[in-house]
């Protein structure tokens, strides 16, 4: 019989070694605390970033220009909606209960992606969203989906595959503006204008000063740095804009032929650490109308729960 | 001792690591840690897995078939919810 040595410096090396061939860690392993923990966090605040980031879209929902239009943007929220359901999923894998996180969330303990403290002003502002945000958060997702926590690189493939459309239908709208009057032309412009610095923003600060990127790498969580990927954002985002004929904000950017990747000006990070901070323009919006909407749930779950033992109760009975 | 006393238990296997459990199976078993003796026995001679769940199959609940044209109507009629749906011109990439 093999005598199994449970040391943790046994369990350590054999958790070093799943890591080093790439082998995904499941949630009945052994895993260093930290790392669970480094999960545990970045999994939530994924996943309250998918449901905060249903409000500034859903905020016009009722004001699509179309039937159409409402039809795409009540489907792309409801996906989002889901992609906080698996992920949520997903950290109560590693032992983090669903009632611990939505407390975390509301009491500015957890963040979510500071994006979602903008607000949406107008309906180009969905166009701008689905295009400019849901291609980041596509481009860090696609990452993930490669990510050494199984379930998370699981949850991550699944939600990949749904976002497939909430780029396009963004980028349609945008091009629709684009062609159409110098109205229309003017709420694109003014949405780009507003959306391309914070989307900048969303792959987090710079690796100079990013604490956790490091080691989020050298545990496989992560498979690029911050900056790599707002590189490849930029590369990949800026012929977009040219085909609008559209201006992306920032009189530094431009095509460096010998690095082979555009060269962009300096993100104003004192923005970004105070809307972390919670001083973002609509920061304290999204948590009251959260707050407000798990509290006027209330009687949905109490209804459930009634029923449950109600039907319990008959089944008893009988 | 009949067997038909025995409860039955849905069997489950991740084949490698990262990939989702599949179902593969069931099997009689008089509790949790025995069935996942037998399923080793019955479902992996040949390695076919890493790991193994158990499931008693009177706590799966399963939509019905027959029922599928209801259960799945509202999702018939929503084609955008495709990548598909959407044109992106040749000139641009990356979408
Ligand atoms: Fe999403
Ligand atoms: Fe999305």
């Amino acid at each position: 019989m093999k005598t199994h040595n449970s040391s943790i410096e046994h369990l350590q090396a054999e958790f070093d070694a799943r890591i080093a061939e790439d082998a995904k860690i499941e949630p009945k392993d052994w895993m260093p605390a930290a790392y669970r923990k480094t999960l545990i966090r970045q999994i939530s605040q994924h996943a309250h970033s998918e449901v905060i980031g249903m409000q500034p879209e859903g905020n016009w929902i009722t004001r699509a220009p179309s039937l159409r239009r409402k039809a795409v943007l009540m489907a792309k929220v409801q996906d989002e909606a889901g992609h906080g359901l698996y992920l949520y999923s997903a950290a109560e894998t590693l032992g983090m209960s669903r009632d611990q996180m939505i407390a975390d969330l509301q009491s500015g303990k957890a963040k979510y992606s500071s994006i979602f403290n903008y607000p949406t002003l107008s309906w180009a502002d969905i166009g701008a969203i689905g295009w400019l945000v849901d291609g980041a958060a596509i481009m860090n997702q696609v990452m993930l989906c490669r990510c050494s926590y199984g379930p998370y690189s699981r949850g991550m493939v699944r939600i990949c595959k749904e976002e497939s459309f909430h780029q396009r239908q963004g980028f349609e709208i945008m091009l629709t503006l684009a062609q159409g009057s110098e109205e229309q032309k003017a709420m694109a412009q003014d949405a780009l204008n507003r959306w391309w610095w914070p989307s900048l923003m969303m792959f987090g600060p710079p690796d100079s000063e990013s604490a956790n990127t490091e080691q989020s790498m050298a545990w496989r969580i992560k498979r690029q740095t911050n900056d790599e990927l707002r590189q490849r954002f930029v590369d990949q985002t800026t012929p977009q804009a040219d085909y609008l004929g559209l201006t992306i904000p920032d009189p530094d950017l431009k095509w460096d032929a010998e690095a082979g990747h555009y060269q962009f000006g300096e993100v104003d990070w004192d923005e970004f650490w105070q809307v972390v901070k919670g001083n973002g323009i609509c920061n304290r919006d999204r948590i009251r109308q959260h707050v407000k909407a798990h509290e006027d749930g209330t009687w949905v779950r109490e209804a459930a729960q009634a029923h449950a033992e109600r039907k319990a109760a008959a089944a008893e009975a009988a | 001792m009949s067997d038909h006393k025995l409860p039955l238990f849905e069997v489950f296997i991740r084949s490698r690591r990262g990939l989702d459990h599949k179902h593969v199976g069931s099997l009689h078993a008089q509790d949790h840690e025995a069935a996942l003796g037998y399923a080793r026995d019955v479902y992996t001679r040949r390695n076919e897995g890493v790991s193994i769940w158990v499931v008693k199959s009177e706590d799966i609940v399963a939509s019905q078939e027959h029922e599928a044209e209801s259960f799945y109507d509202p999702m018939d009629d929503k084609v955008y919810r495709h990548a598909s749906f959407y044109e992106v011109p040749d000139e641009v990439k990356h979408m």
